[in-house]
């Protein structure tokens, strides 16, 4: 015979931007709505809904992930950063640092996805190719910057060629 | 907003099968979700239960069986692309799972899901033809093995039964000597376009050529003719008559209207991508880069 199925709530014990939450989910409950309505944390947007934009990224256990797409269950036992995560006490990411100095944020819709999306690609690639960053942020996309500049952000955190390995 | 369901975690494939066997249409098979979570958002199927199955035992692993590469149904697009197996075996597929929607859906979405999903304008079916790929279907009766041609029978529609898992694909690599290449195109979210092929040389002449095309009709086909006709060529035959491959391709190839573009525009690109990735192929079987490139051409 089966298991018993998860019918109304079931707890979720995670990790949430470095410490420990637990609550209790549905199981149709989005981690989208989780995040925004019951943690509080309002980085990650629905936009499209849809898995296209990026708008509403986060991590899980360091893969991005469309959290409008996501079921709440499945991070029990993991591990989830979202943008209020990012940075240290008031000391910015380096990736934000690069963000702001190279003005690659205008509305700042896109902007929570676009740091977390870069921060998964410098951990898989630390010295990524301009090519390579254009390619892993397909799928994330920003309407004001035309993405040169959140490109070039990107770029200048990336470990120079010759200094990786 | 979700509309409540109940969520199974079985433990077997059995177990799977059992509850998909008493529950019928009102369960549904969950594993990424990135594919089954969109379409119950949107309402389009309504469930009572969803029956996760990423969890069982063997079903994300990925491994070599045989001389064939065996992946399982649940292994998500990014262990594809990172999977040492998969590069070994059959490295053009390692390069396409690089390609597929993009990096939110590649960490999440799985083989199996977007297989039995059968959304005609998908990347891996495509490339899953020029391997041979079987699928293993199994439910608490038994297990069986089907072509992935006979598998996918038209848009979202299989041959799976309803009580049924989908546990792995099985790719057949190619003969030493094979140079492959996928290119699509697109504006979309999802491709337009697909077509996948592979040239095995041997003695500087053309011995097995493959040519699959996806997105533009129904279900992605193999095309048996267009194939046929490249045999004994010679590379510089390929690369001066590639056109007339792509020209036979786009005869008969089965095409449709839809959102994204006519049947006649689909057969038209048919045409060109065919020659296109021919000539990509054939440059790089005579140790040379193709002088052209295309975004989203993957070649080995």
């Amino acid at each position: 015979m089966s298991a018993i199925p998860i019918r109304s709530s079931s707890s979720v014990r995670c990790i949430v931007n470095g410490r420990p939450v637990a609550l209790e989910v549905r199981p149709e409950a989005l981690l989208l709505d989780v995040l925004r309505d019951r943690l509080q944390l309002k980085g990650a947007r629905r936009s499209c809904d849809m898995q296209v934009c990026g708008a509403c990224t986060v991590l899980v256990d360091g893969a991005p992930v469309s959290a409008c797409t996501y079921l709440a269950v499945e991070v029990d036992g993991r591990e989830v950063t979202t943008v209020e995560g990012l940075a240290d006490g008031d000391r910015l990411h380096p990736l934000q640092e690069a963000f702001i100095d190279h003005g690659a944020v205008q509305c700042g819709f896109c902007t929570a996805g676009m740091l977390l999306t870069a921060k998964a690609l410098l951990a898989e690639d630390p010295s990524p190719t301009p090519e390579r960053v254009a390619e892993y942020l397909r799928g994330s996309l920003c309407r004001c910057t035309g993405y040169r500049k959140i490109l070039d952000a990107i770029l200048a955190c990336a470990t120079p060629k010759a200094a990786a390995r | 907003m979700l509309r409540p369901f109940a969520l199974h975690r079985p433990a077997t494939v059995a177990e799977a099968s059992e509850i998909l066997a008493q529950q019928g249409r009102d369960a549904a098979l969950y594993a990424g979700g990135t594919e089954l979570l969109l379409i119950l958002k949107e309402g389009l199927l309504r469930v009572k239960s969803l029956v996760d199955i990423k969890r069982l035992p063997g079903l994300a692993g990925i491994r070599a069986d045989n001389g064939h590469l065996l992946i399982g149904a649940a292994a998500t697009h990014r262990a594809v692309e990172h999977a040492p197996e998969v590069h070994a075996r059959c490295p053009l597929i390692a390069r396409v799972a690089r390609h597929v929607a993009n990096v939110r859906v590649r960490s999440v979405g799985t083989v199996g899901g977007n297989l039995a999903f059968a959304d005609p304008h998908s990347d891996l079916a495509t490339a899953f033809l020029l391997f041979d790929a079987t699928v293993r279907l199994a439910a608490q009766a038994g297990e069986r093995e089907l072509a992935l041609g006979d598998f996918v029978v038209g848009p979202y529609e299989t041959s799976r039964r309803d009580e049924e898992i989908l546990t792995s694909v099985r790719l057949t690599p190619w003969p030493a000597g094979t140079v492959g290449a996928y290119v699509k195109y697109g504006l979309h979210e999802r491709p337009t376009l697909g077509v996948a092929v592979a040239l095995t040389v041997a003695g500087g002449a053309v011995r097995g050529a493959r040519i699959a095309v996806g997105c533009v009709g129904p279900r992605p086909q193999r095309l048996a003719g267009a194939e046929a006709r490249l045999g004994g060529w010679s590379l510089a035959d390929v690369e001066r008559r590639a056109g007339e491959v792509g020209a036979e391709a786009a005869a008969a190839v089965d095409a449709v209207d839809d959102l994204h573009g006519s049947a006649e525009y689909k057969r038209d690109m048919t045409r060109v991508f065919v020659r296109r990735a021919l000539l990509v192929a054939a440059a790089r079987s005579a140790g040379r880069e193709s002088h052209e490139r295309h975004p989203h051409t993957v070649v080995v």
